[in-house]
């Protein structure tokens, strides 16, 4: 885990192998002002002038400004370091997601992806630069400390060996027992947020039902558990502070009693008055160094969890990629299915395709139909190989789609998804997806062929007119004629509508197909739809059912032959349902 | 959809309380005042051995004086026994002291931990409660994502508030004040010298944390922003792939990213400065303190204190302490400072949350059950008898029972809205109990306002709609809702099993009667299908279910409550077909004696309606059966020859 975590320092290793070194020197500074201070003490008891009390001064104030320096540079190096590093995070995830295939998409919801590139990663950050900061800082003051304290205070010093033994036993038990706590907690707590999120998502239901009581108690009793788990760790980490301070007391009263014994029976000689400030001094010094360090440790064991939910977005290698010496040109519109099963997951116990043989020509037309759960998305999905085969193969132009270049592949298969998505921005950014070199001639060709361009020209932007967010503004059918179009501009080979005009009234769906035929009749066109009339008149309609291919060919055909889709047709033709749905 | 409709037709108004913004004052006194409305006793009584804790661990800086200047007085005799009493008698005290310090730190901080988990889950609840009781139109005027930060960021920087800054800045408050007492006991004058190098901290302290915060404040509005270009771009992320579009996103996000680093990077770095720099100002006020007291030693300016000793050795050493110490606090404190200002600005969004106006209900009339006895007059009754009754108490105390039938009026209603922007025009319509009446428009054409009217998420501008003859403003809120039922478009479903969803319509439902309402809703089929059945857990909204089964679902959740009106906004328009014809026949048997409110998109779901009603732009415009409309050759015709498009 820490590996991957590491290749996202990259550019920020300098500064964040530079912290430590400028800590460590601000921390030797921090450690040896007290001891000239000592000095000072000292020789101020035994009356000396005041130029070398100011002697003293100026190398105190150089230190000082030397400390300072140093101090501020570890600062700046250290919030470099760790933004950066944080930056390289959030950018090698959003990067590694890019190259995710639909099924790793399909692995993790939209919400987690956004909360581990937010939160989580900001939660590392903060680890981050503790280790670099304070997790240095704090062992060298503990061990210069300890040093200087021997150094000067002698038997004195002795104090330390129990202190710091016992606070740092005391600190290790409360980690020991708050740690596993927390990390439940936490996950709790995401589980309370959860919950938070469908109850906004779902008031309208909670207003209509009258649910609100009920769902202020499922809330209660989900916060009180929380709470009860969260005072349970924060409590036993609260007896941190206390134990802190008893060791202080402890050292503060044993240099005190002592101290003063060896300074007056050894009159001085062997530990001095000022000695014994000092060594009070550090004694606080190491006692905190230790407890920061405990509450490192506690951040760090913290974050672990957040770092293990960032590895797993960094680690989820792409189920798909191009291979080595890929084809990197579609020579036809030919689309062949040998023997193919599909179905999502290894887990999953039922195929969701299963034997699938089918050969389309180059430039024909063929229909799908099929009820809810046919698979007639997978089907076409394997196509573009956004999914592989689990069984069998599927090739386009003749050659297997798994030996073509991924982006020379899905540039000769258009594909409009049953879930359509523009993006905000104008009608013409959202047109360059298909391709970012179109013209304005290009993108009025493409418009008028998916009949976009009519309503285009009634916006008082026309084709610079702002998109919201998932194409909010405009509706249901206009928003799959100008995804028809921007799938247009690719000039595909294959182009592929998955119920894609199932918003657009009859006589535009008809006029679309015809553009289409007259157009581009070199172009594979597959077309899902709900409604017969949309495939009616193709070269071929397959009927789905089940995962399998239950019936093929023409309408005329089929309404001899096939029972389900004389069937939809019957239903659909009495009930007049020219209208689709959204 | 149905959830933009709504939005769409207004605009979205932005929250008062935006991100990246200071709280005003008076936000600290309420937050405080808050947390001792929580907790009564045990704040004060925190509060009680944070003082002790704080007054009792300064203190101690007399006693190492006092057995300095012994030690100093005394060790070039070399003679112990003779001090010893003296010295050890100061140790005592000390750790009498100690112990009462210890023991007040120790319940300070239990007590603490208990106070800010208490006071946070008392927080979220209130909050939770009063969200529960707030109108619809919040939820449609302000984003989810707005919302759920509430409960996030908002309450997190609090925790930090409450359980850090706070018992932090008071104990440094007080270590200080009492610090400076002894102090003034000493040496007046190294007392105002330190009095002047801690307002220069303070100064230092304020520049660099004015720095800090702005970036802070304004890396929570960037990492908003990040927020919303990731959930847009990982929603559309197939597209992305379907149009190879990668690297224009990898380009565009790292420009975001860019920015969050921008102001995360400079704001710790204004952060991290504080320390050393506070700490190297208090180095060089102790040198300062050195110097002074060691000149003021050797010169003979006379001491001005309270304890009246002239300088000397044993009054500078434990100054020089004290100055330390005094420094730290400081530290302490101004290292609190950006935790302060994000948390207040955190309480200043969540009080804002609280101080929203919550529903607010003028009805009176009451859903009761009632038995009907020979001569057709209605008694109230506690059992189920299935026949219900609105009680109406009027002014003067007179009790009524009007008999509930399902009978739904509108009198040339209009609405709006927001004021001025009216998008229903004169509705009028009637629906006799146990009528089918069917609403056919495009999107925005005011279908789904009408429901949101009747179930009053949104009221009348003008007009009337009343329900069994009583005006439905007369009616309390919770008992019109219960007597309606409603399947939405965008089902809902709430993380738990299949059968705790079901019976989300009607709690007291038993599991027969759950299966019963999901057979009648055509589900009961693919619910045993799936690997647990009906106790199949479900999470995130029912992601493992397809829109059309999460449409069965909530059409079994309806069904199970048993409503006398039904409400069905576009309930089938996921399912093909073929299974709707299927869910037809439930749906014909569940609505059966109910007065129906339909809004589809399909006319075949709406063909056999008593009444269809097209809208268009907030009006009717053409109105009558399916028969009548057909013959009416106007825009019904053209739809249903598909001749126009509805969107």
């Amino acid at each position: 885990m820490v590996k991957t975590l590491a290749r996202s320092v990259r550019e920020y290793k300098k500064p964040a192998l530079l912290t430590p070194l400028l800590v460590s020197v601000e921390v030797v500074l921090e450690c040896i002002i007290p001891f000239i201070i000592a000095d000072l003490v000292n020789d101020m008891q035994a009356g000396c002038d005041l130029s070398t009390i100011v002697n003293y001064g100026i190398e105190l104030v150089i230190m000082a400004i030397l400390s300072l320096v140093f101090g501020v540079a570890a600062g700046n190096t250290c919030a470099t370091a760790s933004t950066g590093f944080a930056k390289n995070l959030r950018k090698d995830m959003f990067y590694r997601i890019q190259d995710y295939s639909f099924e790793n998409i399909d692995k993790f919801s939209v919400s987690s992806l956004v909360t581990r590139m937010t939160t989580d990663v900001i939660n590392v950050q903060m680890a981050f630069m503790m280790i670099i900061r304070i997790a240095i800082r704090c062992p060298l003051m503990l061990i210069f400390s300890f040093v200087m304290g021997f150094a000067m205070g002698g038997r004195l010093a002795m104090i330390f060996l129990v202190t710091i033994p016992l606070l740092g036993f005391g600190l290790f038990l409360v980690i020991r027992k708050a740690t596993p706590i927390f990390r439940r907690v936490f996950r709790k707590y995401d589980a309370l947020n959860d919950s938070v999120q469908e109850n906004v998502q779902a008031m309208r239901v909670v207003k209509s039902y009258v649910r609100e009581e009920y769902e202020k108690k499922k809330f209660a009793g989900a916060a009180e558990d929380v709470c009860r788990d969260f005072t349970k760790a924060e409590r036993i980490m609260a007896i941190n502070n206390p134990m802190m301070q008893f060791c202080v007391y402890a050292a503060m009263v044993f240099v005190l009693s002592f101290g003063s014994y060896a300074v007056i029976t050894s009159q001085g000689s062997e530990v001095a008055v000022g000695q014994m400030s000092a060594i009070l001094t550090y004694s606080f010094q190491i006692l905190m160094s230790l407890m920061m360090l405990s509450m490192v440790f506690v951040m760090i064991t913290m974050s672990l969890e957040s770092a293990e939910r960032i590895v797993e977005v960094l680690g989820e290698e792409s189920t798909l990629s191009s291979p080595g010496n890929a084809v990197d040109c579609v020579k036809d519109g030919s689309i062949d299915f040998d023997n193919v099963s599909f179905k999502y997951s290894t887990k999953a116990e039922r195929m969701a395709l299963e034997g699938v043989n089918l050969h389309i020509k180059s430039g024909e037309v063929i229909g799908i139909l099929g009820g809810t759960g046919s698979s007639k998305s997978t089907l076409v999905q394997l196509i573009p190989r956004l999914y592989d085969t689990t069984e069998g193969s599927v090739k386009v132009g003749g050659v297997d789609v798994r030996d073509y270049d991924l982006e020379v592949l899905r540039n000769n298969v258009a594909m409009v998804l049953q879930k359509n998505v523009l993006f905000s921005g104008t009608i013409k950014d959202n047109l360059r997806w298909g391709n970012p070199d179109a013209t304005d001639e290009e993108m009025l060709q493409a418009c008028k062929l998916a009949q976009a361009d009519e309503f285009i020209q009634t916006f008082p932007d026309k084709y610079d007119t702002w998109i919201e967010q998932g194409g909010a503004n405009v509706s249901g059918g206009q928003k799959q004629r100008l995804c028809i179009a921007r799938a247009l501009l690719k000039n595909p080979k294959i182009l592929i509508l998955d119920d894609s005009t199932s918003a657009v009234d009859t006589r535009t769906d008809a006029l679309i197909r015809q553009g289409f035929r007259e157009f581009i009749p070199e172009t594979t066109k597959i077309i899902i739809a709900q409604r017969v009339a949309s495939v009616q008149d193709a070269d071929r309609i397959i009927v789905m059912e089940g995962g399998r291919i239950n019936a093929v060919g023409t309408h005329e055909e089929l309404l001899e032959t096939s029972d389900i889709y004389r069937e939809v047709y019957t239903s659909q033709t009495k009930a007049g349902d020219e209208d689709g749905e959204e | 959809m149905a959830k933009n409709k709504t939005a769409d037709t207004h605009e979205k108004k932005r929250t008062t309380t935006a991100r990246g913004q200071r709280a005003p004052k008076g936000v600290l006194r309420r937050l405080i005042r808050t947390l001792f409305e929580f907790y009564p006793v045990l704040l004060p009584l925190t509060m009680l051995c944070i003082v002790i804790n704080a007054i009792v661990s300064a203190a101690p800086a007399v006693f190492l004086q006092k057995v300095i200047a012994v030690v100093d007085a005394s060790y070039k005799s070399g003679d112990w026994s003779s001090v010893a009493g003296q010295i050890l008698g100061y140790v005592f005290i000390l750790l009498i002291m100690y112990a009462v310090s210890l023991i007040a730190g120790a319940l300070y901080t239990q007590m603490m931990a208990i106070i800010t988990q208490g006071s946070l889950k008392k927080l979220r609840e209130k909050m939770f409660d009063h969200m529960q009781d707030l109108p619809i139109k919040y939820f449609d005027t302000n984003g989810h994502g707005d919302i759920m930060s509430y409960y996030t960021n908002d309450v997190d920087t609090l925790r930090q508030l409450i359980s850090q800054s706070l018992p932090q800045i008071t104990i440094s408050a007080i270590t200080l004040s009492v610090v400076f007492c002894i102090m003034i006991y000493y040496s007046v004058i190294l007392a105002l010298l330190i009095v002047a190098g801690v307002i220069g901290m303070a100064f230092a302290a304020r520049a660099i944390t004015n720095r800090s915060s702005k970036y802070f404040l304004r890396q929570q509005v960037t990492i908003a922003g990040a927020e919303a270009f990731m959930e847009e771009m990982i929603t559309g992320q197939k597209v992305i792939k379907v149009f190879c579009h990668e690297e224009k996103a990898k380009e565009d996000f790292d420009k975001v990213n860019g920015e969050i680093f921008f102001n995360a990077r400079n704001g710790n770095r204004f952060a991290n400065i504080l320390m050393p720099l506070l700490g190297n100002i208090g180095n060089v006020m102790y040198v300062v303190v050195a110097i002074v007291g060691g000149a003021l030693m050797l010169t003979d300016i006379p001491n001005i204190s309270l304890c009246g000793m002239g300088f000397t050795i044993s009054i500078v050493v434990p100054f020089l302490n004290m100055t330390k110490q005094f420094a730290g606090s400081v530290g302490q404190v101004s290292n609190q400072i950006n935790m302060v200002i994000m948390g207040l600005a955190g309480a200043h969004r969540i009080f804002a949350l609280l101080d929203e106006e919550p529903e607010s209900d003028e009805g009176k009339a009451t859903l009761v059950n009632a038995k009907e006895d020979a001569s057709g007059n209605l008694t109230e009754c506690e059992e189920r008898t299935h026949i219900w009754a609105w009680k109406n108490i009027a002014d003067d105390g007179t009790v009524t029972y009007t008999r509930l039938r399902g009978d739904v009026r509108f009198f040339d209603v209009n609405f709006g809205y927001t004021e001025g922007k009216t998008v229903l025009h004169d509705i009028s319509l009637y629906a006799k109990p146990g009528q089918k009446i069917a609403f056919v428009g495009s999107t925005g054409a005011g279908k789904t306002t009408i429901t949101n009217l009747i179930n009053r998420f949104y009221d009348v501008t003008e007009g009337k709609i009343t329900y069994d003859g009583i005006d439905v403003c007369d009616i309390k809120k919770d008992d019109l809702r219960r007597s309606l039922g409603i399947v939405l478009q965008d089902t809902n479903l709430f993380t738990g099993t299949v059968m705790d969803n079901i019976r989300y319509g009607s709690l007291g439902a038993t599991d027969e009667d759950c299966i019963e309402a999901a057979k009648l809703a055509g589900a009961d089929d693919f619910i045993r299908r799936l690997p647990e059945g009906y106790n199949t857990m479900l999470t995130s909204n029912g992601a493992n279910l397809s829109q059309g089964q999460r449409q069965l679902l909530a059409i079994a959740r309806a069904a199970v409550a048993d409503p006398p009106v039904m409400i069905l906004d576009e309930a089938t328009s996921s399912i093909d077909t073929r299974t709707e014809a299927i869910v037809q026949r439930g749906m014909d048997a569940l609505m059966e004696g109910r007065t129906v409110f339909v809004i589809a998109h399909r006319l075949s779901t709406v063909q056999n309606s008593n009444a269809i009603m097209v809208m268009d732009h907030g009006r009717i415009i053409e109105r009558g059966t399916h028969e009548d409309l057909i013959k009416l050759k106007g825009t019904y015709y053209q739809l249903y020859t598909g001749a126009l498009e509805l969107d």
